[in-house]
């Protein structure tokens, strides 16, 4: 069974006020000249917040913000996040995979950043609602 | 020079104790656009059985990527931090983290390899309260990229 997609907007703004919130000030989420003096392409989100959107978008799937019981993922590719108003796009797609007897559903996620992936064993268990 | 193997299964000492406060919650769920009430309200929370504000389920890279910094700077391990990229990251949950949690890290590290040129070093971190009720366990693999 194939989930809602879900998407979000990642901009400059989001990743300062993410880098605040979660204490990662790694120059690479907010200076261009760093950024791209590592190799980068240009500032980059933070692969942990690609996971956080992920998590909303499994836990809005799940019907319950504390139902999440087991969540991994792998950070494929970075997330580049252009300085203008517009940002770029994370999109975040799922199937289940199994439903135990034990009220568990387990996810394969997808998230895509312009048509690429930017996850992979991206998996998430939840406690189902009920 | 590669990392040493030998280093698989090295324990460190307990973290000082995490405060996990109501507004850090809602600060971080502000930040990820988390709307849900349980994350903001802590009646809302109360209503779903936790005892206050409900943290997102990846809230605790907050203090676990803070706990890190233990084995990040060992200086026998001697991880060129400049040179690493996070490569994966995994919670598995007990119970979600709530405000008014103390909680404490007990890294360890799980795996160290090589392969491409890079090193691979896993990190465990069980995360607990201060009377030992085990709340999250999370496992994240850094990459050390090799010097090409």
């Amino acid at each position: 069974m194939e989930l809602p997609t879900q998407t979000f907007r990642v901009t400059r703004a989001d990743l300062i006020r993410y880098a605040g919130a979660s204490g990662d000030f790694n120059p690479i989420h907010w200076s261009d000249r760093f950024a791209t003096k590592v190799g980068l392409p240009g500032v980059i989100a933070h692969g942990m917040f690609t996971m956080a959107l992920v998590g909303r978008a499994v836990t809005a799937w799940a019907g319950s913000p504390d139902a999440v019981v087991d969540f991994g993922v792998r950070f494929t590719r970075p997330v580049v996040v252009p300085d203008d108003d517009a940002g770029t796009e994370i999109v975040v797609t799922a199937v289940v995979r199994e439903v135990t007897e034990a009220g568990l559903t387990r996810l394969d996620v997808t998230a895509t950043c312009l048509g690429e992936k930017v996850l992979s064993q991206a998996r998430a268990t939840v406690r189902t609602a009920g | 020079m590669p990392l040493d193997q030998s280093f698989v299964g090295r324990a460190y000492p307990p973290t000082a104790p995490y405060q996990v406060g109501r507004e850090k919650i809602r600060e971080f769920a502000t930040a990820i656009g988390a709307t849900d009430p349980a994350h903001h309200d802590p009646e809302a929370a109360r209503a779903l059985g936790h005892p206050d504000v409900v943290a997102p389920p990846t809230f605790a890279i907050v203090l676990t990527m803070a706990a890190n910094r233990q084995m990040i700077e060992d200086p026998e391990l001697g991880i060129d931090y400049s040179r690493v990229v996070h490569g994966d990251q995994r919670f598995a949950y007990t119970r979600p983290v709530v405000a008014g949690d103390e909680l404490v890290c007990v890294n360890a590290i799980e795996d160290v390899t090589s392969r491409g040129g890079h090193e691979f070093v896993t990190t465990r971190t069980e995360v607990h309260t201060t009377v030992g009720e085990p709340v999250v366990t999370a496992w994240m693999k850094l990459v050390v990229r090799g010097e090409a």
